[in-house]
């Protein structure tokens, strides 16, 4: 219930972060990888989007050319736009990047080392943050950051606030990590498998957490992960990705209940939990491909059980599943849909759709 | 659903024993230099498996199921205990015994990235274990290598490939092939498919099964998604701090999980389902250090359903909670490095970063109503420890708040019909067993 009407609100309001026709791809000597192939999509304070995808999917490339840190041989192609509370930030210098990275916007990632200095203190990082954000210095600093580490749940704080990253265990630091971004006092928070290299129990507790800092501080999320059950728990909204575009954006209940691109759906059957009792488990056979050219057919197609002619020639875009006036705000790029017309008609949708965006693109 | 699933194990089952480990221990002795604790990575389990089952091992990092695993196929040695395979304890082979009995017994890595050498062929790579066994004729390995591939789905021409020329999956099945060559009993599956992505994870799994009713093997399933373990293992051991806290038949613990352990892990799987209203039981702090663990039972430190003593059965649960992270703070710094400097201004009576005392406690029960005859006990463990007697001030504690959880393992009692056995004190008779009892984080 509460979704419905956070969805109508959700129309309304302004979005946060926006981020549009974004393609980032990279180019070396023998071939070019369309990592992040026309993404579209927007966060809206205090909301959490999830982006599930499995490896090669982009999801971690959409991740980081929003924060700006795609290394040469990658680039950000023209005509992606990325807007933060109605700033562009494809534009920016590096050096305009720097001060809304870690500021505005902060993110954790997978590895918490690869965000801890092992050479200073716990403390020191996160005054340093501080000092760079806040303007904080000295005993106030100190004491800023033994408040932020208490609100992380790290227990003794003004003895662990002396300590080395290679003192606290790997939940400690990753919790550490997310005291770091908040010393920012960011907007949005953009996690990327967060919780992926650490057990179940502790995994529960980032979730807890995060949870409560985004009630407490009104923060937008954006979620990454492989994980669909971590995926249904912490996200409001949830965009699906395969080989560097979304396939499927909906609510998430909507979502899981009613999915419509038949990525999502064998997706969802063949998670093991999902089918206890069942012999064999639902596969989706073949792998999942790197998208080297522009697509001029539907990615999917190799390994999907409901393939027909066109979706070699045709590339799907994304549409509203359904166009009725109960529309849900969920939409799939496949040329099943929209479901209420004839398949004929709805592969004539996208052609049209195509051309409209490749004259919209010259 | 579930009788369905285990009439099917049945079948496949014969009920025999294949591997029968009694009191096995393994402890590591690295970095003995500073202290001669070895970590207790294994520490007196006891379990059996049957022919043609599937026995999964779960638990999080550094429960000990990988050396579990590697011990029973004598990849590591034993520090102490019986390993028996069809009544011979393999702990005691060596030489020439050694490698014959090894045919038998055999591994797959989680990791396909670096298991594999990739200056070696994919045919090779198969044909190996042949090689170093001797088994038959060079032309007779090279035809086994080829009926290999066909068996785990790859095709004849990857015999001269690299294995980087494959996706994740595909190296999967080059070691599951190699870990067949030499037609074993016994495979220990390491973290087989946490590697792999959803989509493929699922096409492994199929291909474990169909080989496990092809071969009639028996599998030791090792893994941390408790989702993947639940589709393929007949019976599923718990484990803890290297010990195993639950060992039963899959459906009925992942349906009614009788150990605070089990319950807990369970409650903390995330579900593929937004609309799930499952309780979900958050565990406070970390495992302790293998090298230091708690006396009485490995879960004492962390468990919600601790048992508590008499006269403080009616605490209010958050200062409960508050002198359980007191006593485990006091644990975590003695075990915290001391750097040279600190030890120095320790011996001549200094302030270290370990004599905040008044901080901690501030912050731990500043906010709560402390009855004055916790508070004196209080007083009593933070006055040792500002004479930097920390084993004094934990014992205090001890003795005040402890009870049974805190003194004696627990025995493995047996908790259904089907034999399935819980590693837990309240099972006893005199308390409430875990599965009536709310946990404390729940009041
Ligand atoms: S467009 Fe065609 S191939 Fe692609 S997902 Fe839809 S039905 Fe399958
Ligand atoms: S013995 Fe005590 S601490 Fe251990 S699991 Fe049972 S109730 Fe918990």
């Amino acid at each position: 219930m509460a979704q419905q009407e956070s969805a109508r609100v959700r129309a309304e309001e302004e979005p946060l972060l926006s981020v549009e026709n974004l393609q980032t791809a990279f180019f070396t000597d023998k071939e070019t990888i369309r990592a992040v192939d026309g993404v579209s999509f927007d966060i809206r304070r205090g909301e959490t989007v999830g982006i599930v995808g499995e490896s090669g999917s982009g999801k971690s490339v959409t991740a980081r050319s929003i924060m700006g840190l795609v290394d040469s041989p990658g680039r950000v192609l023209d005509g992606s736009s990325i807007r933060f509370d109605g700033e562009e930030l494809t534009d920016k210098t590096e050096e305009q990047y720097r001060g809304i990275r870690g500021g505005e916007i902060a993110m954790v990632f997978q590895d918490p080392l690869t965000s801890l200095n092992p050479v200073y203190t716990v403390g020191n990082q996160i005054k340093e943050a501080l000092r760079l954000h806040q303007g904080l210095r000295g005993a106030a600093a100190t004491e800023e950051a033994i408040e932020l580490l208490e609100a992380v749940g790290i227990p003794d704080a003004s003895r662990r606030v002396t300590e080395y990253p290679h003192e606290f265990s790997g939940g400690m630091r990753q919790r550490a990590v997310i005291a770091m971004a908040l010393a920012c006092d960011p907007e949005l928070l953009i996690c990327d498998e967060p919780t992926t290299a650490l057990d179940v129990t502790i995994q529960a507790q980032i979730l807890e957490l995060l949870d409560e800092l985004q009630e407490e501080r009104g923060l937008a999320i954006m979620f990454i992960t492989h994980d669909m059950g971590v995926i249904a728990e912490v996200s409001d909204r949830v965009n699906v990705m395969y080989a560097g575009e979304i396939v499927e954006s909906a609510p998430v209940e909507e979502l899981f209940e009613n999915p419509r691109h038949p990525y999502t759906q064998g997706l969802l059957r063949s998670i093991p939990g999902n089918q206890p009792g069942s012999e064999r488990l639902e596969t989706i056979e073949g792998d999942v491909p790197t998208p080297n050219e522009p697509a001029t057919y539907c990615r999917f197609e190799p390994r999907c059980p409901k393939a027909f002619e066109e979706c070699t020639r045709v590339h799907p875009a994304s549409v509203e599943v359904n166009t009725g006036v109960d529309a849900e705000d969920h939409s799939a790029a496949c040329l099943l849909y929209p479901e209420d017309v004839s398949q004929a008609e709805a592969v004539e949708l996208h052609e049209q759709r195509n051309s409209e965006r490749e004259v919209s693109e010259r | 659903m579930s009788e369905q699933v285990q009439q099917e194990s049945v079948s496949v089952a014969t009920g025999e024993t294949l591997v029968e480990v009694n009191e096995l221990k393994t402890y590591y002795d690295e970095g003995a230099i500073l202290d001669s604790n070895p970590v207790k990575a294994v520490d007196g389990v006891n379990f059996e498996i049957k022919r043609g089952e599937t026995l999964g091992l779960v638990g999080e990092s550094g429960c000990g199921k990988t050396t579990l695993g590697r011990t029973l196929i004598q990849l590591e040695s034993a520090t102490s205990g019986e390993v028996l395979f069809d009544g011979t304890d393999v702990t005691e082979l060596s030489g020439a015994e050694l490698k014959n009995w090894r045919r038998n017994s055999q591994m797959v890595f989680q990791d396909p990235e670096s298991s594999l050498n990739d200056r070696m062929t994919v045919g090779e790579i198969i044909r190996e274990p042949l090689d170093v066994h001797d088994w038959n004729d060079p032309k007779e390995r090279r035809a086994r290598v080829r009926e290999l591939l066909d068996v785990v789905g790859l095709q004849p021409e990857h015999y001269y490939r690299y294995p980087h020329q494959f996706s994740g999956g595909q190296r999967q099945r080059i070691g599951i092939a190699r870990a067949l060559a030499l037609e074993p009993e016994f495979v220990v599956l390491d973290e087989p498919v946490s590697a792999l992505d959803v989509s493929v994870q699922a096409q492994i799994l199929n291909l474990l099964e169909d080989l496990q009713d092809e071969f009639g093997l028996t599998y030791l399933f090792i893994a941390h998604d408790l989702s993947v373990v639940r589709h393929i293992c007949d019976r599923v051991a718990v484990m803890y701090l290297g010990n195993v806290m639950e060992l039963g038949a899959t459906e009925e613990i992942f349906q009614d999980p009788k150990n605070p352990y089990t319950h807990s892990l369970l409650s903390a799987i995330p579900e593929p389902d937004p609309t799930s209203d499952k309780e979900r039981i958050t565990l406070r702090g970390t495992p302790p250090s293998p090298r230091d663990p708690p006396k009485g039972c490995p879960f004492t430190t962390r468990c919600p359903m601790k048992i508590r003593p008499e006269k403080y059965q009616n605490v209010d649960p958050d200062l409960w909670v508050a002198i359980e992270v007191f006593r485990e703070v006091l644990r975590e710094r003695s075990r915290a490095e001391k750097t040279l400097t600190e030890q120095a201004k320790e011996l001549l009576g200094m302030e270290t970063r370990f004599s905040d005392i008044g901080e901690i406690r501030r912050e731990l029960f500043g906010d709560l109503d402390v009855p004055r005859e916790v508070e004196a006990h209080l007083d009593r463990a933070a006055e040792h420890v500002k004479n930097n007697e920390d084993a004094e001030a934990r014992k205090v504690l001890r003795d005040e708040f402890g009870s049974i959880c805190d003194a004696e393992n627990p025995a493995n009692h047996v908790v259904s019909d089907s034999g399935r056995i819980s590693h837990c004190h309240r099972h006893l008779p005199e308390y409430t067993e875990p599965d009536e009892f709310t946990p404390y984080t729940e009041r």
